[in-house]
């Protein structure tokens, strides 16, 4: 099981470089080489999925060397990665026709995978923030990738406060190093346990939540997300609002709450007053959108507020000393909200991707009647709008009950309340969608839009089966076990067990 | 520029590109490396292009010729990289100095993969640095827009 970690960051970082090299009649081939090595990270994260290892690179222990760490969590994250990444790079084979420049965009997108991946599987706080800065780098270029002025402009406001972000969190990382004398988590962690919480470390705890609340996009931190996300190609669209701000937001700051620093009460309240301010200013905020694409993308910061509400409900719970029962529970509608999200988000993503290549626009007033012209685009677009919304078949509906029913066990019922309204809003807000786009009249300059075929609907029916099948993840014992439950546990147990047992 | 900076920087460019060879090369050995023996070879381009101009220095050393260093450098850090894993059993070891070379301490030739991935930076940290500066000096002072030709040159763009 040792060799493959470092292939997770290996690999793409590898056909980057390569990749940039075939230009001209060669483009097919760096086309070919991109999407085999999406797939090759797939399988390899599939692979590693109920697993668990470190690795010491270059074989030099710990207080010297950096080391990776692979346990539930990090194969959850990279299982997302993996699944987005695929479906975006098979779905970018036709979609990016449009640019010049292919074979640098396949690059940067993979330095962009190769990023994730070194975030997720780090296991050393300083190493966590290099990669953090490939894959923000990366992004910042693709988001200005179509180099027209609202891009450009869109990618500077990202980078600005990307910037300001990856500062913050640098400023933690001395602080944290000040304080406990060392950069691996799993070292922090004891040393935090032996000493506790002094004003240095509070502070670095947080810049940590400012820096990667800032990345995760959660409200007082949200005002780039809303021009960076829809200004992107729609692949990177899909794949920022995918994965992106959850492997370098929500992800680190779960991480580093539950297996670093520990949960206590007030910071458990942080997360869940950033969870509810999130979903319900941006859903509200989205509503109220004619552009496809921007509506999209204030829903992401709405939802992520779902993820970030449940996780911290299970540091509350955790941290009063609560059932851990109850505290697990939320937990796992929050990363599997995680898990949904990412699928259904970046399927609704390419679905307004596909549309705008079709027929120009992004304004939803300007459209209509397309599913007569659209109609496979329409189906899987229909599919994540109702799991987005959360009608029942799907999978939103399971994780969203879930988190319902954690937070009425663990008695806090004017959350629940919140949460079901909050995703009336966004059935209400995906309706809107529905109407001005596929149904209605069709106008006299969109008729003769065609169907996007081939690549582009594979990539989309891929994902729109998933949004099906993984309501099976909650719904069938075994692989609930397998792929969500170890996951949980690592947060569950690190914000109950001492010091011994956090260990990496 | 005048003919006394030109020749002067003609020569000088030579000194300190042999200077930066040299601090990559005894990067395992004095302060210095990859790094900053790579800043040093893309300076001395710098040199070059404030006496000379622009596109004196972009037919010496053209932008897609630099493209592929760049790449060349970063690819052949992670090979030696995954020869680590080939050859050693894990990423990065320095299979090398461990197994086939140990070398004497202190000598240029010693240290085992240290040296090859110094290189390695240094080509990519040089011509990448060179590409920053040459797609920089391609927006002039007198705030004027920068030409096709100029752009097409180092070539960062998209949409066409």
């Amino acid at each position: 099981m040792n060799a493959p970690l470092p292939m997770f960051v290996a690999i793409p970082l590898v056909a980057a470089f390569v990749l940039p090299v075939l230009k001209g009649g060669l483009k097919p081939v760096a086309t070919l080489l991109a999407n085999l090595v999406t797939l090759t990270l797939l399988a390899l994260a599939v692979m590693s999925v109920g697993k668990t290892g470190t690795y010491a690179m270059g074989n030099w222990t710990i207080p010297l060397g950096i080391n990776l760490v692979l346990d539930g969590l990090s194969s959850l994250l990279l299982l997302a990665i993996g699944v987005i990444s695929a479906a975006a790079m098979l779905f970018s084979v036709r979609y990016m026709e449009q640019y010049t420049a292919k074979p640098k965009y396949f690059s940067l997108f993979l330095l962009m995978v190769a990023g994730m991946n070194g975030v997720v599987l780090s296991g050393d706080i300083f190493n966590l923030y290099v990669f953090l800065e490939i894959a923000s780098i990366a992004s910042y270029a693709l988001v200005g990738f179509g180099g027209e002025h609202e891009e450009l402009e869109a990618s500077f406001k990202y980078m600005v406060l990307g910037s300001v972000a990856s500062a913050l969190v640098l400023f933690g990382v001395a602080l944290v190093y000040a304080n406990t004398g060392s950069l691996n988590m799993a070292q922090i962690s004891a040393t935090i346990r032996q000493i506790g919480m002094n004003i240095g470390l509070a502070f670095a705890l947080s810049l940590f939540v400012a820096g990667f609340g800032l990345k995760a996009a959660l409200v007082p931190f949200h005002a780039w997300l809303p021009d960076a996300h829809p200004s992107a190609p729609a692949p990177i669209s899909a794949m920022l609002s995918g994965v992106l701000i959850k492997a370098l937001g929500v992800y680190v700051l779960a991480r580093l709450i539950f297996t670093v620093f520990g949960v206590s009460v007030p910071v458990a309240w942080v997360l869940i007053a950033l969870g509810v301010s999130s979903m319900v200013i941006g859903v509200f905020l989205a509503v109220g959108q004619w552009d496809f694409k921007r509506l999209l993308a204030y829903h992401s910061i709405s939802q992520m507020g779902y993820v970030v509400l449940g996780v911290g409900l299970g540091a509350l719970i955790l941290a009063r000393e609560g059932d851990p029962l109850w505290a697990s529970l939320a937990i796992l509608g929050g990363l599997f909200h995680l898990l949904n999200h990412a699928v259904f988000k970046s399927l609704l993503f390419l679905a307004s991707g596909s549309v705008e290549m079709a027929t120009g626009t992004r304004q939803l007033k300007k459209m209509g009647g397309l599913v007569e012209r659209m109609p496979y685009t329409r189906a899987t677009c229909a599919i994540a709008s109702a799991s987005i919304a959360g009608v029942p078949p799907f999978n939103g509906f399971w994780s969203k009950l879930i988190l319902v029913l954690a937070a009425v066990q663990a008695g806090f019922y004017l959350l629940a309340a919140v949460t079901v309204i909050v995703s009336l809003v966004t059935l209400l807000s995906f309706l809107k969608v529905q109407r001005y786009v596929f149904l209605g009249q069709l106008p006299e300059d969109l008729e003769r839009t065609q169907e996007n075929g081939g690549f582009m609907l594979g990539a989309m029916a891929f994902l729109a089966v998933l949004c099906l099948a993984m309501s099976l993840l909650v719904l069938l014992p075994g692989l609930r076990e397998t792929v969500l439950q170890p996951a949980v546990d690592v947060l569950v147990q690190a914000g109950t067990a001492p010091a011994a047992v956090v260990a990496h | 520029m005048t003919v006394i900076v030109k020749t002067v920087s003609s020569w000088v460019k030579v000194l300190i590109f042999l200077f930066g060879i040299y601090i990559i090369l005894s990067g395992h050995l004095t302060p210095g490396g990859g790094f900053a023996g790579g800043v040093i070879l893309a300076s001395s381009y710098v040199l070059l292009m404030l006496a000379f101009g622009r596109s004196f220095v972009a037919s010496n050393l053209p932008g897609s010729l630099a493209s592929r260093l760049d790449c060349l450098g970063a690819f052949l850090f992670a090979l030696i990289a995954i020869l680590g894993l080939v050859c050693g059993g894990t990423f990065f070891v320095n299979f090398l100095y461990q197994e086939y070379f140990p070398g004497e301490p202190f000598a240029l030739v010693s240290a085992g993969t240290i040296p090859l991935s110094n290189m390695a930076i240094g080509i990519k940290v040089g011509a990448s640095l060179f590409l920053v500066i040459l797609t920089l000096a391609a927006f002039r002072a007198e705030s004027q827009q920068p030409t096709e030709q100029d752009l097409a040159d180092p070539g960062v763009r998209g949409k066409e």
